[in-house]
C-alpha cells in the first residue's frame, strides 16, 4: 500500500495546468515555475556548486497528460491522447543513469546504449482521412513507423540500427525486426530532427516503415506499461483495448527528443511524448444518429487528468459545462478549446466523477475548414508486367504557392524508371528544382525518391513514374504471395502558410507600422502528410514445382549434351547386319575352341 | 549482285521504317522474347538520364550496358532508329566476300553432286543477307531498338575480319564482342585455326610457327581487351561496371522471364544449391569449345556456326536476336540439306512457339488464366527445338565429310546398300 501511495504521489505531484497555449505563453508559465524550483536549489552548501559535479538538486523529471477530445464533421469522434515526460539526464556525459522516476526504464537503456538523439516510432491501424477529418494533430503513416537520428559519436550507424530495431521489436511487441536494409532509408531533406541540436549530417538518420504490421492490444500494453504509473491511475485508465480497436483509426506513437529546459536554453532535457491518437465512428459504436451522444467510450472514473474539448457552440453544447476557455491556433486553424482541469476539485462539484455529454444541435454538419495540404496515391495500369505509380498532390490555399517536399521509398522490386518521371500541374510541366534519387540494389536497398516540388495555389499536381514488376525467388514471397506487396507511404513534408493567420482584413485594425509584412504569429507551420500505402500484385511462379523445373530444365540441357556428345565421339561406319542369335551361339563356341569363327 | 542486294536492302529498310513509326513501336520494346535486361533501350535511356541526374548508372541495379555504349548513344541518341538500321545493314556487308570453300581434288567420282557448284556459291551472299535481314526476329530486334543489334553487327565485322585474313582487326573485333557479352571468348578457337589454316601453319603442337602465331594472336586480342576496359574505366572512375556487367551476367541476379532456360531455373532452386548450378549453367556454355575445335579443326567456319549457336541458346539472357544471329548462316549451308534429318519438325515447332510465345505470356500476366508453367513449356519446347537443329546440322556436315572421303554410294560387304549409323 505504501508503495502504490507514494508512487501515486509522484503522478500526481509535478502537474500542472495544461491547456494549448502559444509558445510565449507557455513559457510564462515555466518561468513561474522554474522560480521555486531555484529557492530550493539555493539550500544547497556551496561546497556542491563546482561545475563538475551535477548539483544535487532533487531529479525535475515531471509528467503531464492531457486528452483532447474532438467532434469531427462527419460526426466521428476525434480522441488525442499525449503523455510528456521529461527527463532530465545527462547520460551524454558517460555518467551511467541508474535513477529512473518517471522516465521509463526499459527505454532509457535502450536510449543511452545506442546514442540515441531522436526516436519516433509510430504505429497506426487505418488510415487518416483528412478530406473528412481534417488534418491530425500528429500524423502517422499506416502500419508501423520508424525514424531515428543517432548521435554523431556513433560509429557504427547500421549496426546500431539493426540492434536498435531488434531491441524495440521485443519492447513494443511488434515484428519490427523485418527492418533490414531492403527498407531502410537515409532521406536527405524530409526528415530533419525535430528537437535541439544542429547535427543534420543524414549519415546518422535512418527512416524505416513496414506497412504491412498490425497494431493489436499486444501493442498497446507495453505502450502503455511506459507510461509512469502505467494504466493504474491517470487518463491511461481510460484506455480499455476493446473499445480503443473498435474504431476507425488508431495510431499509438512514441517520440523521443531533447528540448530546452526553460525559455533561456541553457540546458537540454529530453522529452518522451507518448500518444494515442483515435478516431471513434459514428456508426460502428452503436448510435448510428447524431442526437444525443455520451461519451460511453469513457465511462470510467476520471480522479485526475485534464481533459480539453474544442468548442464550436452552434454545432453541439457540451454539459456540463466549464468557466474554462482558452483560444490556440492548431495547424493554421484557430479554435477556441473549453478545458477541463481534472486537477482542480471545483471541475467535479458534488460527486467524485466528470460524466461528459455532448449534444448535436444540428443535423448536419457545417461547413468544414478545407485542409491546405492533402495527398493521394494510386497505382495504375493493369497486367502484372508494369505499372505506374501517380502521386496527386492537392494545393488548396487559395492564393499561395508553397514548396513541398515528397518523399518516396520504393522496394527494390518495382524498378523505377526515373527518365519517366513526370511532374504536371495544372496540366502543364512543373520541374522540381531538386530531386536526390537513390536507385535501388537488388535484395540490398530500396528506391529512395525526393524532391521538392512547388505547388501552385488552387491546384493539383501529379507526380507520375513507370516501374517493372520483377519477378522474385520462391523462397523470397510472402506466405500468401496472391495478396500482394505492400508499398510504403510517401511523405509529403511542407511548410504550409496558414490562411487564418494571414487575414488581409485584419490589417485595418493594426498600426500602420506593424502591418506591411505579413508576420503574424505561426504564418505559417509545418504540415506532414501520409498518402496511402500502395498493394502491389507481383507475377508468381508456381509455387510447386522446384523439382519439376530442375528435372525438365536438367533434361533440357542434357539433350543438347548427349547429341553433341554422340555427334563428337562417334565416328560413320557402315552398318553390317547383326547375326541371328543362333549363329552368335555358335561363334562364341567356336571362339572359345580356337576355330575360325562363321 | 548488286541490284539484288541494293533492293534487298531498301526493302528492309523500309519495313523497319514503316514499323517504326506504327503503333506497334511501343509495344515491341516490352516484349520479353525481344529484350532481356542486358540489352533493353528502356535501361539504355535510363543510364543515360540517371547519369545526367549525377548519380553512376551502375549504383542501381537496371543499367547493365557496358560504359563504351554510354559513351556511344550519348551523342547519337537522337538518331537511335537509324543507328540500328544501319547495324543491320553492316551485317550483310561480311557477306560480300564469302569463302569459296576448297575442295580438294582427290574426291571419289560419285562425289561430283555433293561440291558445290561456283553458281551456287555465288548465291550464297544474297540468300544470307535475305536470312538476316527479312528474318522477323531481326526486325522485331532492331524496332525494339535493342543493343542486341550492335552486338551482332560486331560479331558479323569479325567474321568478315578472320575471312578476309586480317588478324589484328580480327583480334580488336573480337575483344570488343568480348567486351560486350563475356560469351563470345569461345569464339576466339575458331578464328585462330582459320587464320592459322589461312597461313597454312598446320596445328602441331611441336611448330614454333604454330606457337608464335597464337602468341601474336592472343596479345593482340587480350590488348585490345584491356585498352577497352580502362577506357570504360576512365569514363566513369570507378570499376563499378564490372560488377554490373560481367557479375550481373554470370551470376544471374535478375530472374525477368526471357527465351531462355536459366530464369525459372533458378527462380524455383533451393537457395543452398544456387551457386553450383550457376558455374554448371556458365560452364555448360564454354566447355564445348575444346572437344568441338578438336573434331571441326579444318573447318572453321562451320565451327564459329556452332559456337555462335551454343552461345545463343544456352547464354543466361537469349533473345530472338541471338537466335537470327546463327540463323543467318544456315543459307551458307543449304548443301547439307539432303543429310539433314529433323528439319521439318524443327521448324514446326520453331514457327509454333513463336507464335505460343506472346499467346502464353497475355495468358499469365494480363488475363490471369494461366501461370509460369505455361510460358516455362513453350520456353523449354523451343530451346529443345534449337538444340535439335544445331545438332541436326552438325551431322548433316560430319555426314557430307563422310561421303567425301569415302563416297557417296556406299556398299556393304555383299555389295547391297549400306546404311550410316553413328558408333
Amino acid at each position: 500500500l505504501w508503495k502504490f501511495m507514494s508512487a501515486f504521489q509522484q503522478c500526481l505531484s509535478p502537474w500542472k495546468f495544461q491547456h494549448p497555449l502559444s509558445q510565449q505563453q507557455f513559457a510564462e508559465e515555466e518561468r513561474q515555475w522554474e522560480a521555486t524550483e531555484v529557492k530550493e536549489a539555493d539550500r544547497v552548501p556551496d561546497t556542491m556548486q563546482t561545475p563538475d559535479v551535477p548539483p544535487l538538486t532533487p531529479a525535475k523529471d515531471q509528467f503531464q497528460e492531457e486528452l483532447v477530445i474532438r467532434p469531427l464533421h462527419s460526426g466521428d469522434i476525434y480522441a488525442s491522447f499525449q503523455f510528456r515526460t521529461m527527463w532530465d539526464t545527462d547520460f551524454l556525459r558517460g555518467s551511467k543513469v541508474s535513477h529512473y522516476r518517471l522516465f521509463p526504464k526499459s527505454l532509457g537503456q535502450v536510449i543511452s546504449k545506442f546514442s540515441v538523439r531522436e526516436l519516433h516510432i509510430s504505429f497506426t491501424q487505418g488510415y487518416w482521412r483528412t478530406m473528412q477529418w481534417g488534418q491530425p494533430f500528429l500524423p502517422s503513416p499506416p502500419g508501423a513507423e520508424l525514424w531515428v537520428w543517432f548521435q554523431d559519436t556513433v560509429t557504427d550507424v547500421d549496426g546500431a540500427w539493426k540492434e536498435l530495431t531488434n531491441v524495440l521489436s521485443g519492447i513494443f511487441c511488434a515484428s519490427l525486426n523485418f527492418i533490414d536494409s531492403t527498407n531502410t532509408v537515409q532521406p536527405s531533406a524530409s526528415f530533419k530532427p525535430l528537437g535541439l541540436g544542429n547535427v543534420t549530417d543524414q549519415r546518422f538518420l535512418r527512416y524505416a516503415v513496414l506497412p504491412r504490421e498490425i497494431v493489436c492490444t499486444e501493442n498497446l500494453t507495453p505502450w502503455k506499461k511506459l507510461l509512469p504509473c502505467g494504466s493504474k491511475a491517470g487518463l491511461a485508465v481510460l484506455m480499455k483495448s476493446e473499445k480503443l480497436f473498435h474504431s476507425s483509426f488508431h495510431s499509438q506513437a512514441l517520440h523521443f527528443r531533447p528540448v530546452c529546459q526553460d525559455w533561456k536554453c541553457k540546458s537540454t532535457v529530453w522529452e518522451l511524448r507518448q500518444t494515442l491518437n483515435v478516431v471513434f465512428d459514428l456508426h460502428t459504436s452503436g448510435q448510428g444518429k447524431r442526437g444525443e451522444r455520451s461519451l460511453k467510450c469513457y465511462s470510467m472514473v476520471i480522479m485526475q487528468a485534464c481533459v480539453v474539448f474544442p468548442l464550436q457552440g452552434e454545432l453541439f453544447e457540451l454539459s456540463p459545462t466549464t468557466p474554462l476557455l482558452s483560444q490556440a491556433v492548431v495547424l493554421g486553424d484557430r479554435r477556441t478549446y473549453s478545458v477541463y482541469d481534472l486537477t482542480n476539485q471545483a471541475t467535479f462539484g458534488q460527486t467524485r466523477s466528470l460524466n461528459m455529454l455532448l449534444r448535436w444541435r444540428a443535423a448536419e454538419s457545417g461547413d468544414m475548414l478545407r485542409p491546405l495540404l492533402h495527398g493521394e496515391r494510386y497505382v495504375a495500369g493493369y497486367g502484372l508486367q508494369t505499372g505506374e505509380i501517380h502521386t496527386l498532390m492537392y494545393n488548396n490555399h487559395p492564393y499561395r504557392a508553397f514548396p513541398v517536399l515528397l518523399l518516396d521509398t520504393v522496394p527494390w522490386y518495382l524498378r523505377l524508371y526515373i527518365h519517366t518521371l513526370t511532374v504536371t500541374s495544372k496540366g502543364r510541366d512543373n520541374k522540381p528544382s531538386y530531386i536526390h534519387y537513390q536507385p535501388s540494389k537488388d535484395r540490398l536497398r530500396p528506391h529512395l525518391l525526393e524532391m521538392l516540388v512547388q505547388l501552385p495555389p488552387n491546384s493539383v499536381t501529379e507526380v507520375t513514374m513507370q516501374f517493372e514488376r520483377a519477378l522474385l525467388k520462391w523462397t523470397e514471397y510472402t506466405p500468401d504471395p496472391n495478396h500482394g506487396f505492400y508499398v510504403g507511404s510517401s511523405v509529403i513534408s511542407a511548410l504550409v502558410p496558414s490562411v487564418v493567420a494571414m487575414d488581409t482584413n485584419s490589417t485595418r485594425e493594426c498600426p500602420l507600422f506593424s502591418s506591411f509584412f505579413p508576420c503574424k504569429e505561426e504564418s505559417s507551420y509545418f504540415m506532414r502528410v501520409y498518402t496511402e500505402p500502395l498493394l502491389v500484385n507481383l507475377p508468381t511462379p508456381d509455387f510447386s514445382m522446384p523439382y519439376n523445373v530442375i528435372c525438365l530444365t536438367c533434361t533440357v540441357v542434357a539433350v543438347g549434351y548427349g547429341s553433341l556428345y554422340n555427334l563428337l565421339t562417334r565416328t560413320f561406319q557402315v552398318e553390317e547386319p547383326s547375326p541371328g542369335l543362333a549363329k552368335r551361339l555358335a561363334n562364341i563356341i567356336r571362339r572359345l575352341r580356337g576355330v575360325p569363327l562363321l | 549482285m548488286a541490284a539484288p542486294l541494293t533492293l534487298l536492302l531498301i526493302v528492309a529498310v523500309t519495313i523497319r521504317a514503316v514499323l517504326f513509326r506504327s503503333s506497334l513501336a511501343e509495344l515491341i520494346p516490352e516484349r520479353v522474347e525481344v529484350v532481356s535486361p542486358l540489352n533493353a533501350w528502356k535501361r539504355v535511356v535510363e543510364g543515360l538520364a540517371l547519369l545526367d541526374l549525377g548519380v553512376s548508372p551502375y549504383a542501381g541495379d537496371v543499367f547493365h550496358e557496358t560504359p563504351l555504349i554510354i559513351y556511344f548513344f550519348h551523342f547519337v541518341i537522337d538518331y537511335a532508329e537509324i543507328v540500328f538500321m544501319v547495324m543491320g545493314c553492316v551485317f550483310l556487308l561480311q557477306f560480300r566476300k564469302q569463302k569459296y570453300a576448297l575442295e580438294a581434288e582427290r574426291y571419289p567420282l560419285d562425289c561430283l553432286e555433293l561440291i558445290r557448284t561456283p553458281k551456287e556459291m555465288y548465291y550464297i551472299p544474297l540468300k544470307v543477307a535475305m536470312f538476316y535481314l527479312l528474318n522477323p526476329f531481326t526486325i522485331l530486334s532492331c524496332v525494339a531498338k535493342s543493343t542486341c543489334g550492335l552486338n551482332n553487327a560486331v560479331i558479323a565485322l569479325f567474321i568478315l575480319c578472320t575471312v578476309k585474313g586480317s588478324s589484328l582487326m580480327s583480334a580488336i573485333f573480337l575483344a570488343l564482342a568480348t567486351y560486350q557479352s563475356i560469351y563470345p571468348l569461345t569464339l576466339f578457337a575458331p578464328a585462330l585455326l582459320y587464320l592459322l589454316q589461312r597461313l597454312y601453319i598446320p596445328v602441331n603442337w611441336q611448330r614454333s610457327s604454330f606457337w608464335l602465331f597464337t602468341t601474336q594472336y592472343t596479345f593482340m586480342y587480350l590488348g585490345s581487351l584491356c585498352v577497352m576496359v580502362c577506357l570504360s574505366f576512365f569514363l566513369l572512375s570507378s570499376w563499378d561496371f564490372l560488377s554490373s556487367v560481367y557479375g550481373f551476367i554470370l551470376s544471374v541476379p535478375d530472374l525477368t522471364p526471357n527465351i531462355g532456360l536459366f530464369w525459372y531455373f533458378f527462380a524455383e532452386m533451393f537457395e543452398h544449391f544456387r551457386l553450383f548450378f550457376i558455374c554448371v549453367f556458365q560452364i555448360n556454355v564454354f566447355f564445348y569449345t575444346i572437344p568441338l575445335s578438336i573434331k571441326l579443326k579444318e573447318h572453321p567456319i562451320f565451327l564459329i556456326f556452332m559456337q555462335i549457336a551454343i552461345i545463343s541458346i544456352f547464354k543466361s539472357y537469349p533473345t530472338v536476336g541471338d537466335i537470327a544471329l546463327y540463323m543467318a548462316f544456315l543459307p551458307a549451308w543449304n548443301h547439307l540439306y539432303r543429310f539433314l534429318r529433323n528439319i521439318f519438325l524443327v521448324s514446326v515447332v520453331l514457327l509454333a512457339c513463336s507464335a505460343l510465345f506472346p499467346v502464353l505470356w497475355h495468358l499469365w500476366i494480363y488475363a490471369g488464366s494461366a501461370n509460369s508453367n505455361f510460358y516455362y513449356a513453350i520456353t523449354l519446347l523451343f530451346n529443345v527445338a534449337q538444340i535439335l537443329l544445331v545438332s541436326d546440322y552438325f551431322y548433316a556436315y560430319l555426314r557430307r565429310e563422310h561421303h567425301l572421303t569415302h563416297g557417296l554410294y556406299l556398299k556393304r560387304k555383299d555389295g547391297s546398300e549400306a546404311t550410316l549409323v553413328l558408333k
